[in-house]
């Protein structure tokens, strides 16, 4: 039985061999990760923040709503971290619960989001014509303002409020990830590939089901996770404004309009959660930077 | 090596099929009056130079020419339907189940982000809504095994990028035979592999085709695999057929200057000094095609009346058309079609 024996070896032999070349990836990509010091940085701040969402009850000091009006405007202090706000309330305590809004916006936006414009994508790239006339045209016209103007408008049109900023933001961002996967089908499509599937007899509903938006996902994926810091700064902007959360919701960027009037006496009550929504920003921004180079076969020559 | 029986109805007719591709440039004429039969149990073979219409012609059988190309003319018979005016939800029934066709490029035809056996099995499923996976996986596996590929278990849990190009194109082979089609086209289908396994990949194609009972349209550059897996040979140029006739006939006697040439071209292994043959001339543009014949401008034997008028399909035996004014024997075509040897 020669002939079974080294089959069985060649079996478990592809297999070892499998897992070799994927712990090399693995470890390559550590390798990019851990060569970039900015891209460490970004990590780290990203994983802090999921941490303080997480454990927000546990981590905060003081009930982020409860209002000690004795105590209005205090210094940062050993019993109140970042101070106090006009109202009394323990600022640190409400930056940390301000963690589990900035992450749910973020979240809800990319899930709304990135679904349209894959849809929007796909149909227009592989059904051409009027089709993509239309949604293209229509993606014009949102892609023709800035995101935040665009934010700002719908916010104020749906009114005020955590959930109608989100849908906002969405709408505002939905047109830059249909052009990505328009794009990205439009390359695909004409693969012999997809032709093979033609020739098969395949639906268009088929195609673009179960062979087009699979081959898109992984750019749209990397596109939403760089687009994160921007989606956050868009929601702290309309919460400053007053179009995003609202009152007494611990949502940094009203934490940042409300200190407005005291930023020169009293700078804590506006810097402090100003400084989250910049630390947050800016780890969301190194990470999608060293994630298009992790990801980047040409870094990999080396 | 039966050839197909001329007086029942042939599975495919092609009758003056003419497709243009409207571009910026102009219009480019693909095809001009294109006709051809092929028979029940028959493999055809169709050859020409590169840009003259080959695969073009697949194409159009199976209503794949996408825009800015248009099928303009002409109607291609299908067991007696018309596809040019087949709905599309009906063309596509046909599409995979009728008629398949076997691609150049074997690994870039497959999904490389699907598994193999998945991929076998899609062709079933999507023809057939009754079945589920497990069984349409099954019968893929079953497919896999009867395209000789050693332990189908495990290459169908494989993606496309971990195989071989001979491989690949045994599995495309199994994905367009596995619903058992009427007519497989196969459009060059050796190009793209090595030479030490074409003969394996033809091999295995005319085995299964014989088991399926399937005819062949052979598109290849190749006259040498034409020669030994076809009955019958379409010579085209330009976008129209040339010469069409039994293999043997035409190999061994071409009557139309163009197959002659062709037929020069071809290395000779006795010869080996001997300088290589080649056409002279350049294949005309498709966006002003001559006038007359379009092979004139680069034929020795063109006459006046070969650069005005286009030659008709003249029969010189029952299975023997030539599109040359060299066998039009008398100016009406009310001559016997007796052999008329140039």
């Amino acid at each position: 039985m020669p002939d079974a024996a080294t089959k069985a070896l060649d079996t478990a032999d592809m297999r070892r061999l499998r897992a070799q070349a994927r712990k090399r990836y693995l470890h390559d990509s550590y390798v990019l990760w851990k060569r970039n010091p900015i891209t460490v940085t970004g990590t780290l701040i990203i994983v802090f923040l999921v941490l303080v969402a997480l454990f927000a009850p546990w981590l905060a000091t003081h009930d982020p709503y409860d209002q000690i009006l004795a105590q209005r405007l205090m210094p940062p202090s050993w019993d109140n971290l970042f101070g106090t706000d006009n109202l009394g309330r323990d600022i640190y305590s409400r930056v940390v619960h301000g963690a589990r809004l900035t992450l749910m916006i973020a979240v809800l936006v990319a899930a709304i989001s990135a679904p349209i414009g894959l849809l929007v994508g796909v149909l227009s790239g592989y059904l051409g014509g009027i089709v993509d006339e239309v949604l293209m045209r229509l993606s014009d016209i949102f892609l023709a303002f800035p995101k935040l103007i665009l934010a700002i408008a719908f916010a104020a049109a749906l009114g005020t409020g955590l959930e109608n900023a989100i849908i906002a933001i969405s709408i505002a961002n939905w047109p830059g990830y249909a052009r990505l996967v328009r794009a990205e089908t439009l390359a695909i499509r004409n693969s012999d590939y997809i032709q093979a599937i033609q020739v098969l007899g395949a639906s268009r509903t088929r195609i673009m089901l179960q062979h087009i938006t699979p081959m898109c996902l992984s750019t749209l994926i990397v596109r939403v996770s760089l687009d994160m810091g921007a989606i956050i700064l868009i929601a702290a902007g309309l919460g400053f404004l007053g179009l995003g959360a609202q009152p007494p919701s611990p949502e940094w960027g009203l934490m940042v309009s409300d200190g407005r009037n005291y930023l020169v006496d009293q700078w804590w009550v506006s810097t402090l959660p100003g400084f989250a929504i910049l630390i947050v920003v800016l780890g969301f921004n190194l990470v999608g930077d060293g994630l298009r180079d992790i990801l980047d076969p040409h870094q990999r020559q080396s | 090596m039966a050839a197909g029986t001329p007086n029942t109805t042939p599975l495919l007719s092609v009758r003056d099929l003419i497709v243009r591709f409207y571009t910026l440039r102009g219009v480019v004429h693909a095809l001009e009056g294109v006709s051809f039969d092929v028979g029940r149990e028959q493999s055809i073979g169709l050859v020409g130079e590169t840009g003259c219409g080959k695969s073009i012609t697949a194409r159009s059988v199976l209503r794949l020419i996408d825009p800015p190309g248009r099928i303009d003319g002409g109607s291609i018979a299908f067991q007696g339907r018309d596809l040019i005016q087949l709905p599309e939800t009906e063309m596509r029934a046909i599409r995979g189940a009728d008629i398949s066709m076997i691609m150049q490029e074997p690994k870039m035809s497959l999904n490389p982000v699907m598994r193999i056996g998945d991929q076998v099995a899609e062709t079933l499923l999507i023809h057939d809504k009754s079945l589920n996976r497990r069984t349409a996986r099954a019968q893929a596996l079953d497919m896999l095994a009867s395209v000789s590929i050693p332990d189908p278990k495990r290459l169908a849990r494989r993606y496309p990028h971990e195989l071989s190009g001979g491989m690949a194109q045994r599995i495309m082979i199994a994905m367009m035979l596995v619903t058992r089609p009427k007519l497989l086209i196969a459009d060059e289908p050796t190009s793209a592999l090595d030479v030490t396994i074409q003969a394996q990949i033809i091999e295995l194609m005319n085995a299964l085709i014989d088991d399926i009972q399937s005819s062949v349209l052979m598109i290849s550059h190749d006259l040498g695999v034409v020669a030994e897996t076809c009955d019958r040979v379409i010579v085209m140029y330009a976008g129209q057929v040339a010469e069409a006739g039994d293999v043997e006939t035409v190999m061994s006697d071409p009557q139309h200057p163009y197959t002659a040439a062709l037929l020069k071209t071809l290395p000779d292994q006795v010869d080996a000094d001997e300088p290589l043959y080649s056409i002279k001339g350049n294949v005309p543009s498709l966006l002003t095609p001559p006038t007359g014949c379009r092979f004139a401008p680069r034929c020795e034997h063109a006459m006046a009346r070969c650069h005005n008028e286009r030659p008709r399909a003249i029969p010189l035996t029952a299975d023997h058309q030539v599109a040359c004014f060299l066998h039009d024997a008398a100016p009406e075509p009310a001559a016997e079609p007796a052999a008329v040897p140039a």
